[in-house]
């Protein structure tokens, strides 16, 4: 039992104060407002008032924190990607994360598993030695690995893959994780509201005010409040958003999904991705299986499940766990996924000033959400792009100056 | 071994679910129980007088029967083989071998019971807040909570066993055969069109199956209704089917006998009823505290007596006829408290009194009295209430009983509705929430409407068939319309009472209490969405089924909103868990075989995946090395043929095929002659390459184009799409997998297919890239010219049913020049000698053709192809990187395809094919690199194993550069 939980049992009183607050009234007027309250957006908002002294920000979410893809995701924190820019911006995120428990003193359950992307045929061989490579230059811990290796860290997985398409190797990432997604979010919720930060639920930005090409205002179901500075962090909810400033991108919205099984006993230390299972799979601390795939295979703002997706992925699953038959599959649901060509993100100034963009966080935006907030609010408080996130301005589109992730992350996430 | 353990059960009834001449033996927990066929675990386990039937999750308090219909997710089994066995629904087995799951030592014995005595150290969210200091302890916590959480144990020597699975159709589906089902299914059938109704358990009458005195004509009902329907041929009644997701339009799917159904329907009449929700209390969850339907299922079901003496805690009328049930059945009757301070009039009321039961209005539970080691219960403390579910503990009196019977109230069984994209709204009237606007095609009907007397159930029934019926037939569907329904208010509004030292479940699953609910929105989660993902509710095996409700109740007192405005969370598959067996049905992996298979197989081949297909990689018997040498030297010196049939080939015809081509690909097409081909590259919109194969013309408004094996179906996909979107006239007829297609290469082929055919292939009569149709081997064939491997080289195609004909013609007639069958391997190596780039492995998802080396087969002064205007863009900068050709000197130390090219820390590039090449005697390859290195002569590093080797980099191709050979 550790000290810190006798408080509980010693105490008459509840005594927890509130996670934040939730105030009446929107202001008249603040420095920043951020369009929601995903791990983006309240991670902005956080480094905002811890690093840059700015705290007159009001975060603003249409349903409640977390609710969007922070609340829906595997959990799934890597590093292992392909280009240089992707992977220096990542791996800075798997390091804030490690330390994040103990940032915000909120159990996050940051559980290193280690990472395993499955090979199935030569092609998908090479790619997974060109990220290791790639990721080994940079640093990152990251290692093409044989079958024998991948037989002892995982003994039960079935390596003939039901004879069908043999797994031939595998690249291996020890620093791959998973985390309590809910809580990454509550706890950086909680420490920017600390640090006076107004977090609304329940308030949804219905238009943005530009004057010229400046921002001046946003307006919500709640009212209108006025501010130079608008940080759009709203993922699945990007295209609207950016209607109502007239900005284009190419991003696309699409279903990705996932579910989870009965919990179980834990047997599965690792996190398995294959691709060409189009498969992943993890055991929860609670002892769920989570696993999901790659997108649904068309663009649509639906949030709705598919039959096809769970049985697909029940069959992939039974190809490299074939005693999984009987495990019962508890729940299934869906996520919007805002998508880009290059399957990296779009971050950075905009072109409307004061008009700050977080998106295109497609299948992977939960396991950059500290570095995100990092790099965001220093954008914010500077007005200029922080160096990590330089190489994912929307204007590399028109320059074809892409940061081609598809490799790495169409399944993996 | 002991004796059996058995308990004869109550008198035989007319309808009962069990068979007493069959008995049944089975072990739980190390000991042997006598069982009827027809009996549950959980049935025959309560009939025989254990108590004890499981642990829960967090606490590891002892539970029992609860609900005996599927959400008493605390009796969880294992028998080594299935993980998590529902209790009160699977049926008892001969032999079968169980424990409960997730115990410590034993379920009676179970060590981690002792959590419950420290739970007030483990309050609602308690691994936020501890565990994570000092973080290098984490890990260790983290293995020891893992230990703790999960249920069963899966065995990772399980076999798996196929699960069929079917589609299915029908006009009207019904799920839910209880009385409303049967009325809507009557109805629906004397409509005519095909109507289904499924059932989740074993027999049509849903909750009359047991209703006792709640219902008591109740068997008469359903045998006619029964009766009825046996005489509609359009009706399929499925027993033991559930409904476990409502998906887009109707499109659901069904578990029972036949494994998976995935059933469209083009109308749906939900009929599913409700779930009986439980009164929260100090010890409500603990053996001997059940709801009222559980109670009468015992009874009715498998003639089971669930307590000897009883208190039975109502918040309707229906309770009273739940307390007729058991005093029927030989249960004393303790006393009926009613939460409601002014009782109902009804019937049933009237004959608890005349039975001379004491009946205590306006008094709920204030708290269980635990028996020993807290395996079942020895008493109640029962307390007047007020409306906001405070008792008053000093004006609590004491009711000895072994059992406390709940019947406070429902929720509907609403999953299918909210999965569909229903709403469900609650009516205070009946402190309920009942199904508000319902999606297209979906009907509502009975309980889970909100129509509780089963006249109205019936006749909402019957107006639902009606309504589905008309929808399905297309005509104008009646209003919806409720029902005169007798039973007003079935539910209590706040069945809960607070206890100063909690134990008060509000979800079993997750052992969450009151006051978790309370703190969790003291602590800012005040939000229905937000409760459930910090406390837990809802999230465990039974999803919420019965706890949803009571949880909202809680919020919604503790946030002072109105239960309607709390709401509850979203609804999602699976109304009841699935298992990943049944979903994956027989799990279907076609393996493609080219028409030429059994030739290969019977060479000796030695086959690997390619995409769907199966290639063959080399030929032994030697090994693959020396195999993959010797079928090189072949084709370099004599000729070999390799089958290419998994080449994606296409049909474009229509007056505009030429301007299609034109736009799809980036070379030139309209000027094509007749009886030529051509290289064919296609880009995607942002100038990335995408694919290429060859492009011939077949005559004026016809070509026949090849793509890469892997791009087929994605680029006869994306012709069409494109088709639609210019709207052009031409059409793409896909032959990939008609054709058989496989290429004749060497100096000696020439001579070898002369053998086979009239046409005149003399060298300049055939030239290089010509195109021809003429008969080879007996066979109509499509010949090109082309030259992939660097040789003389020709591609013949013909239908699929003739490929094994041809392969055979010329494998026969290459006789004399010793001709050989290649692999793709040697594939690989004899087209890198030749410098050809494979698509996919010499480019990746961002490659333009200037970076590939394929600027000569872009034509920039076109109006118009994919991806023109983005190159046009790219093609004044520099270059990033470029493929150029490297050799090794020292080729002791070997790189790998996707080793790094390097210059200090920067990355310039990447191997993208190396190899040994037989042919020149050295290690050769292409890479990625700066522009600048490109230069022949340039020594470029290259990152093995962290260590840096260098090439020189050289002038592709390798292999005879003046074009010699592949043009003689
Ligand atoms: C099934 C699934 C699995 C995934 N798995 C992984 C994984 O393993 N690893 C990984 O790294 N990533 C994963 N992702 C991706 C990841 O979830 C997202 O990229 C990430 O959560 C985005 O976070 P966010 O804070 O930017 O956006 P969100 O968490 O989506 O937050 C955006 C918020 O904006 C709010 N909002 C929208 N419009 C408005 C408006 N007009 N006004 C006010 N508020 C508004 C929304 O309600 C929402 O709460 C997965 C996604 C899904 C769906």
């Amino acid at each position: 039992m550790p000290h810190r939980l006798l408080r509980f049992g010693l105490s008459k009183k509840y005594n927890e104060p509130r996670m934040f607050r939730s105030p009446e009234q929107l202001k008249k007027s603040y420095d920043v407002v951020i369009i929601g309250a995903g791990g983006h957006g309240l991670a902005t908002a956080y480094y905002l008032a811890r690093d840059h002294g700015i705290t007159n920000v009001a975060v603003l979410e249409r349903a409640y924190i977390g609710g969007g893809g922070t609340g829906r995701n595997t959990a799934i924190v890597r590093a292992n990607y392909l280009t240089p820019e992707g992977v220096a911006f990542y791996d800075e995120s798997v390091r804030l994360f490690q330390d994040l428990s103990a940032d915000f003193d909120l159990n996050l359950f940051y559980s290193q598993r280690g990472h395993f992307t499955l090979a199935h045929s030569d092609a998908s061989l090479r790619t997974m030695r060109w990220r290791a490579e790639v990721n080994k230059h940079l640093g990152v811990d990251s290692e093409l690995v044989d079958t024998a290796f991948i037989k002892e860290k995982c003994p039960h997985i079935d390596l003939s893959c039901g004879g069908h398409a043999p797994v031939m190797g595998a690249l291996f990432h020890p620093p791959g994780a998973i985390a309590r997604h809910d809580a990454v979010a509550w706890g950086y919720g909680r420490g920017a509201d600390q640090r006076g930060v107004e977090i609304h639920q329940q308030t949804e930005v219905t238009g943005i005010l530009v004057e010229g090409d400046k921002v001046t205002g946003v307006q919500t179901n709640r009212g209108t409040v006025e501010t130079s500075k608008v940080v759009c962090a709203v993922a699945g909810y990007t295209p609207p958003l950016l209607e109502m400033v007239g900005i284009k991108t190419p991003l696309v919205i699409q279903p990705l999904q996932a579910c989870v099984s009965e919990p179980l006993k834990p047997w599965l230390d690792t996190i398995i991705v294959s691709a060409s299972l189009h498969l992943y799979v993890s055991q929860s601390s609670r002892g769920e299986l989570v696993t999901g795939a790659s997108l649904d295979p068309y663009p649509i703002h639906s949030t709705r499940s598919t039959l096809d997706f769970v049985e697909g992925l029940s069959g992939h699953l039974l190809d490299l766990f074939p005693f999984l038959g009987d495990v019962k599959i508890m729940r299934q649901w869906a996520g919007l996924s805002d998508v880009t060509p290059d399957f990296s993100p779009i971050m950075g100034l905009s072109p409307v000033e004061g008009f700050y963009l977080d998106a295109g966080w497609g299948t992977w935006g939960f396991k950059a959400t500290p570095v995100c907030g990092k790099t965001m609010s220093y954008t914010v408080a500077e007005n200029k792009p922080h160096p990590l996130i330089e190489p994912f301005r929307l204007s590399r589109f028109k320059e074809f100056e892409l940061v081609g992730e598809k490799g790495a992350a169409s399944v993996g996430h | 071994m002991t004796d059996p353990i058995f308990i004869e059960r109550l008198p035989a009834a007319g309808d009962e679910w069990i068979d007493r001449d069959q008995r049944l033996c089975f072990s739980f927990e190390g000991r042997c129980h006598r069982a009827y066929a027809g009996d549950t675990v959980s049935s025959a386990l309560w009939g025989n007088g254990v108590r004890l039937l499981g642990r829960s999750f967090k606490y590891h308090r002892p539970r029992g029967v609860y609900s005996m219909c599927g959400h008493d997710a605390n009796v969880m089994l294992e028998d080594g083989e299935t993980p998590n066995i529902r209790g009160d629904t699977t049926l008892v087995e001969d032999g079968m071998e169980l424990t409960a799951v997730n115990t410590v030592g034993s379920l009676r014995h179970d060590l981690a019971g002792l959590n419950d005595r420290m739970s007030g150290f483990l309050p609602v969210g308690f691994y936020y807040k501890a565990f994570h200091t000092p973080s290098w302890m984490f890990p260790n916590w983290e293995r020891m909570i893992r230990g703790i959480a999960g249920l069963g144990k899966v065995n990772p020597a399980a076999e798996w066993k196929p699960s069929p699975k079917g589609y299915d159709a029908c006009d009207v589906l019904i799920v839910g055969g209880g009385p409303s089902g049967m009325a809507a299914a009557l109805a629906a059938g004397r409509a005519g069109g095909r109507v289904v109704l499924v059932e989740d358990t074993r027999c049509l009458g849903g909750s009359l199956c047991y209703a006792g005195a709640t219902a008591p004509e109740s068997a008469a009902t359903v045998n006619s209704m029964r009766d009825e329907l046996e005489k509609l041929e359009n009706v399929e009644v499925r027993l033991n089917t559930s409904v476990r997701g409502c998906y887009s339009e109707n499109w659901l799917a069904f578990i029972g006998p036949g494994g998976l159904t995935k059933m469209r329907a083009t109308a749906v009449v939900v009929a599913t009823g409700a779930y009986e929700q439980p009164a929260v209390f100090r010890h409500n969850d603990l053996p001997g505290v059940m709801l009222g339907t559980a109670a009468q299922r015992l009874v009715h079901l498998y003639r089971v007596k669930p307590m000897q003496r009883a208190l039975v805690l109502v918040g309707n009328d229906y309770g009273y006829g739940v307390a007729l049930d058991l005093k029927a059945a030989g249960v004393e009757i303790a006393a009926v408290a009613d939460f409601r301070e002014t009782i109902g009039k009804g019937e049933l009321v009237h004959d608890v009194k005349t039975a001379g039961i004491e009946i205590l209005a306006g008094q709920g539970v204030y708290e269980a009295r635990p028996a020993g080691g807290l395996v079942g219960i020895k008493g109640a403390r029962v307390c007047p209430v007020n409306s906001a579910g405070t008792g008053l503990s000093t004006s609590a009196t004491n009711v000895n009983c072994d059992g406390i019977v709940m019947a406070t109230g429902w929720a509907p069984a609403g999953d299918l509705i909210g999965q569909a994209g229903g709403r469900l709204d609650y009516v205070p009237e009946a402190a309920q929430f009942r199904p508000g606007e319902l999606p297209p095609g979906m009907f509502a009907a009975g309980r889970v409407n909100g129509v509780f007397g089963v006249d109205a159930r019936l006749e909402d029934g019957e107006h639902a068939g009606g309504q589905a019926a008309a929808f399905a037939a297309g005509k104008e569907v009646p209003a919806r319309r409720r029902p005169a329904d007798e039973i007003t208010a079935p539910s209590y509004p706040y069945p809960i009472i607070k206890h100063p030292k909690g134990k008060a479940f509000v979800d079993f699953d997750e052992d969450v209490q009151v006051k978790d609910i309370v703190n969790a929105v003291k602590e800012g989660y005040d939000s229905v969405e937000l409760v459930k993902r910090y406390a837990t509710v809802g999230m465990g095996p039974s999803q919420g089924k019965i706890s949803n409700l009571n949880s909202s109740r809680v919020l919604a007192t503790a946030t002072g909103q109105a239960v309607g405005a709390v709401g509850y969370t979203t609804f999602r598959p699976f109304t009841r868990p699935t298992t990943i067996g049944e979903l994956a049905g027989r799990r279907f992996h076609p393996d493609r075989r080219t028409p030429i298979h059994s030739r290969h197989q019977a060479a000796g081949a030695v086959f690997m995946h390619a995409g769907a297909w199966l290639r063959p990689e080399y030929y032994g018997p030697l090994v693959r090395h020396q195999a993959i040498v010797r079928e090189v030297q072949a084709v370099r010196r004599r000729a070999g043929v390799i089958d290419v049939g998994t080449l994606g080939k296409i049909d474009v015809c229509g007056a505009d095929a030429a301007e299609f081509l034109e736009r799809m690909y980036t070379g030139r097409f309209s000027d094509l002659k007749l009886g030529k081909c051509r290289y064919a590259l296609m880009c995607d919109e942002s100038g990335v390459v995408a694919d290429d194969g060859m492009s011939a013309r077949l005559g004026d408004d016809r070509f026949y184009v090849t793509t890469t094996s892997s791009g087929s179906a994605a680029i006869v996909r994306e012709m069409k799409r494109w088709a639609i979107i210019w709207g052009l006239e031409v059409t793409i007829i896909d032959h990939t997998g008609q054709f058989g297609a496989l290429n004749l290469a060497g100096p000696e082929s020439r001579r070898i297919l002369g053998r086979l055919t009239d046409l005149d292939i003399g060298a300049d009569s055939f030239e290089y890239l010509g195109f021809r149709q003429a008969v080879v081997a007996g066979v109509n064939c499509r010949l090109m010219r082309v030259g992939f491997v660097g040789e003389l080289g020709y591609e013949l195609h013909v239908p699929a049913q003739h490929a094994a004909v041809l392969w055979d013609a010329v494998v026969e007639a290459g006789q004399p020049e010793e001709i050989m069958p290649f692999g793709v391997e040697a594939q690989r190596l004899l087209r890198m000698e030749k410098g050809h780039q494979i698509i996919g492995q010499d480019t990746d998802a961002l490659t333009t053709p200037l970076e590939a080396g394929l600027a000569w087969a872009v034509k920039m002064a076109k109006p118009f192809f994919i991806g023109q205007r983005s190159l046009k863009i790219i093609a004044p900068r520099p270059n990033v990187r470029s493929l150029a050709g490297f050799v090794m000197h020292d080729s002791t130390v070997m790189p790998a395809e996707c080793h790094l090219v390097v210059d200090g820390d920067e990355i310039c590039g990447r191997v993208t094919s190396i190899a040994r090449s037989p042919t020149l005697g050295q290690v050769i390859g292409m890479a990625y690199m700066r522009p600048d290195q490109t230069i022949p002569g340039t020594v470029i590093d290259i990152c093995v194993e962290g260590r840096l080797v260098q090439a020189e980099v050289v002038k592709l191709p390798f292999y005879d550069p003046s074009n010699e050979r592949q043009k003689s």
